[in-house]
């Protein structure tokens, strides 16, 4: 009894019948429907090139315009931000005020989301347990995925008046203040910092914090001396692009920290940042190819080289640390 | 040397018996310490919502179908986000259709059909490096080339496109990685079957990978829909009194909406912008608990 | 060879008995002018600088069952990889020397490997059914070669007969495939290879991961099998040659002087009873007697 299928009836000349008589292996047909397919496809891939081609050159573009229309010495020296009326001739365009103001809030934001970002990593990785823990990682999750115009929102209805000018008083903090827009940038840095270092301490070998129990260290010990080095480049690798992030951050900031291009270390006040400048402006009626037009773009671009060097930096250290334990 | 009698002694075993007191209030403190920093993150959360709701609640209840289906208003209490919400409805249905096949076609076209060399890395670098770039400057993208350049204007297509173009890298990370967990043995099951390259992908591995790729999609998505800083630097208007009927009119988008309430003066705006984020929220809750559903249920468990 | 065979320990004899036995139990077929399938001749193959296979000379003859053996790292998997043209999809793989296919160059100008493993198949080590149901799987080898069946739910039952599984799924032909047992799954591969009606029908280490009983019925199954199709298969299982194969080929592999790579060979290759009774190499002999490997 022969229990193998029949040949099947398929049209003639279409496909030599399979098995038996001397089949042809040779090519049939050019399967031009798979070429253009891949064709297809490797475009879709391409398509990203294309899109930083496009950021560049739409930032590069009007970046000259502008520096052909203002100085680049005064951009990157001058203290004063004052775009001129209208057209925005006669203003003075230093840019430094705003990078000072986005310095601050990078650097502020990371000291409220570094220290809770770790202590979060740490416990969750070393100490709670697998329900705590499936509790609290998607509530970090959340944390990430509430929309920063929201958080603004908080920060000027909360952050600034039922908890800094509480304590602080009404007549040192402004409505608009640098440390509301920290906390605020700082909540939301907060789950990538916890995040990231967490899977770099989870990555961290187990054999390494058996041999610091062996002899009789503490939970605490092994997880101050022995994981946290050892995950140290991938916690720094989150720090760098959680910066990174603050740095492009422009809702929160624009709505609790305020619109005022100012020089000052003092966090109550109101400073504007590189993007708070940028939102702030497109507010307003600004006609294209104006001084305060041009201006947009080469704040874009200052931004975009800060977080471009920092992610660079960032991606980096991650590679090393990769190396170490593969 | 054989050890003392003391050094051996039962009473050594017991907690404590080595470690100074001191250490065992510091180990404790320290664990101490580490729960109370996990609790402000979720206190911080909490409160967040709780703010949003103690302020939002009234208004939205006070007129659920005023407020659903007005538009804006100078005045705060005839104020409504119709033209919002369903500006972000059709941005997010149109950033979707666009995302999804040219993503996911980047993500097949890397995993499975990419040779290694130096343009394959290029283009891999280039994306991860997109993922780290501000919204805003997708913003300006946006205006330089979709709203001026390709003079589409302040429109719903400039919109979706420039969330597309925010969206993208998000969206091929996460085909790429369930394209990734389908196991190499189907595809060496098909090839010895007789399957083409194309064949094997997409009847075998792109189906075994799409819940996978739809909840990182869905989750993508839900990003941009909270987005602010693009929509605001190609210019979409807050104030308007039409819903677009072509795909180069002029929409809203809620983030817009609620930036803008946020920015007024005067308290009862205060509570329309906390509405509204009670609805973006909800927007967003939903979407992603469709994504989280996708993922439980249809996950293949190889 | 015999004198030499009185010096070989009293367990040893019993094996040898016991192979002896299983052999001569085979009823010897009157097998008339054989056709044969693959001719290899001087077959070398390697990835990258690293010779893997080194001067293989074989022939595999229409519907028998030919063993590859020997201990791991020699090449067998390499070997049969190069039948159906699968080695092409590790990068850096090479064959020099020629593999004739019914008289055709498989590595010839012109030849298609999509058209050489339609007709070519292969069962794996780890079953690796679709994650669809056991209906879609068969079904999905016919469709993506362009078969037309009048009835596609006949092939597919016929397929799952002929590989033994049909009156255990035939009640819930929609199921998903991964809900079978590991001989159940293995089994559908089988049927899913046969489905597209091919000439010749390799298996790598098929019963590998399996149960023993779920193994002794593959091993029967290629019995019936090999009456349609010829079947290759590569075993670690000296035994399960010995029970099933019609000639078997022995392999080993031996360090490059200088380097310390280890490159495979063919060492003997010959009807079963022979490889397994009276080999002609000491080498042979060794690894079938269990001295090493």
């Amino acid at each position: 009894m022969s229990s193998r299928p029949p040949r099947s009836s398929s049209p003639a000349g279409d496909r030599p019948p399979a098995g038996g008589d001397s089949p042809s292996i040779a090519r049939q047909g050019k399967r031009t429907g798979e070429r253009v397919i891949i064709t297809a496809l490797f475009t879709c891939a391409v398509l990203s090139v294309a899109v930083t081609v496009g950021i560049v050159a739409v930032l590069l573009v009007d970046t000259v315009s502008f520096f052909s229309q203002s100085g680049l010495v005064e951009f990157l020296t001058g203290t004063v931000w004052a775009p001129g009326a209208g057209a925005g001739e006669g203003g003075q365009y230093g840019m430094l005020p705003l990078l000072s103001g986005t310095l601050m809030i990078g650097v502020g934001s990371i000291v409220v989301g570094l220290p809770l970002g770790l202590l979060t990593a740490i416990y969750l990785s070393e100490y709670a347990n697998p329900r705590v823990r499936g509790v609290l990682k998607p509530t970090l999750e959340i944390l990430a995925g509430i929309p920063t115009v929201i958080v603004g929102f908080f920060a000027l209805q909360f952050i600034t008046p039922d908890l800094l000018r509480r304590i602080f008083g009404d007549d040192r903090v402004f409505i608009f203040n640098a440390a509301a827009g920290s906390i605020a940038v700082g909540l939301m840095i907060l789950p990538i910092i916890a995040s990231i270092s967490e899977d770099a301490m989870r990555a961290v070998p187990s054999s390494l914090r058996e041999a610091a129990f062996g002899l009789g260290a503490s939970k605490r010990q092994v997880s101050l001396r022995v994981v946290v080095p050892a995950a140290l480049s991938g916690i720094s690798a989150s720090v760098i692009l959680a910066f990174s992030r603050a740095v492009g951050e422009t809702m929160a900031v624009t709505i609790a920290a305020g619109n005022t291009p100012t020089m000052t270390w003092n966090y109550f006040e109101s400073i504007q940042t590189l993007t708070a400048s940028i939102a702030q402006t497109v507010r307003g009626e600004v006609a294209a190819g104006t001084v305060r037009y041009d201006a947009l773009f080469a704040l874009g671009m200052t931004l975009f080289l800060l977080t471009l060097v920092m992610n660079l930096v960032s991606a980096r250290i991650v590679r090393r640390y990769r190396q170490v334990y593969s | 040397m054989t050890a003392s009698a003391e050094v051996l002694a039962p009473s050594r075993l017991r907690r404590g018996a080595s470690r100074t007191g001191f250490k065992i209030f510091v180990d404790a403190a320290f664990a101490a310490l580490l729960f109370m920093g996990t609790i402000v993150g979720v206190i911080a959360l909490a409160t967040l919502i709780w703010t949003i709701f103690d302020q939002g609640w009234e208004r939205l209840v006070a007129d659920p179908a005023g407020f659903l289906s007005n538009y804006v208003s100078r005045l705060p209490a005839r104020a409504g986000i119709r033209a919002a919400l369903v500006g972000s409805a059709y941005l997010m249905v149109l950033t979707a259709l666009f995302t999804f096949p040219v993503g996911v076609g980047a993500a097949i076209y890397l995993e499975e059909f990419a040779p290694r060399n130096r343009v394959t890395n290029f283009v891999e670098a280039n994306i991860a490096n997109l993922a780290g770039v501000p919204s805003v400057v997708y913003g300006l993208l946006g205006l330089g080339i979709f709203a001026r350049f390709l003079r589409m204007g302040p429109s719903l297509l400039a919109g979706a496109l420039t969330l597309t173009v925010m969206s993208l890298p998000v969206v091929i990370v996460a085909a790429r990685e369930a394209i990734r967990a389908v196991p190499e043995g189907i595809r060496l099951g098909a090839y010895a079957l007789g399957a083409t390259k194309w064949q094997t992908v997409s009847r075998q591995v792109l189906p075994a990978a799409m819940p996978g790729t739809l909840t990182g999609t869905i989750l993508a998505l839900s990003r941009a829909i909270g987005e602010t800083a693009p929509l605001l630097v190609i210019g979409l208007p807050i104030v308007i009194f039409s819903l677009p009927n072509d795909l180069r009119d002029p929409v809203s988008a809620l983030p817009l909406l609620i930036f803008d309430w946020t920015s007024r003066p005067q308290p009862a705006f205060a509570a329309a912008a906390a509405a509204a984020s009670i609805i973006l929220l909800a927007l967003l809750l939903a979407m992603n608990a469709v994504a989280i559903f996708l993922r439980n249920r249809y996950t293949i468990r190889w | 060879m015999t004198e030499e065979r009185t010096q070989v320990s009293q367990d040893e004899d019993q094996r040898e008995i016991r192979i002896a036995n299983v052999v001569g139990d085979r009823a010897v077929e009157d097998r008339g002018p054989v056709e044969v399938v693959f001719r290899l001749d001087d077959v070398h193959v390697s990835y990258g600088s690293f010779l893997a296979l080194r001067g293989v000379n074989l022939e595999i003859s229409k519907n028998q069952i030919t063993a590859f053996i020997g201990p791991s790292g020699c090449g067998k998997s390499t070997l049969i990889r190069c039948l159906n043209r699968m080695n092409d999809l590790i990068p850096g793989a090479r064959v020099e020397g020629k593999i004739h296919y019914h008289g055709q160059d498989l590595y010839g100008d012109g030849v298609d490997p999509v058209e050489v493993r339609r007709r070519i198949g292969m069962v794996f080590q780890k079953p690796n059914p679709f994650p669809k149901s056991i209906y879609e799987n068969i079904a999905f080898g016919p469709r993506v070669i362009g078969m037309r069946p009048d009835s596609m739910d006949e092939l597919v039952e016929r397929s799952l007969r002929g590989a033994a599984l049909w009156d255990e799924v035939k009640d819930k032909l929609k199921q998903n495939a991964l809900s079978l047992s590991g001989g159940q799954q293995q089994r559908l591969c089988i049927a899913r290879a046969i489905a597209v009606a091919p000439d010749v029908i390799l298996m790598d280490e098929p019963c590998s991961a399996l149960d023993p009983m779920s193994t002794g019925r593959i091993e029967d199954l290629m019995e019936e099998l090999k009456r349609d199709y010829t079947i290759v298969i590569v075993t670690h299982n000296m035994q399960q040659a010995a029970r099933v194969s019609d000639r078997t080929a022995f392999f080993t592999a031996e360090a490059a002087p200088g380097t310390g790579d280890r490159t495979g060979l063919l060492v003997e290759f010959d009807q079963t009873d022979a490889i397994f009774t009276h080999p002609a190499d000491q080498r042979t002999e060794d690894y079938v007697t269990g001295r090493f490997g």
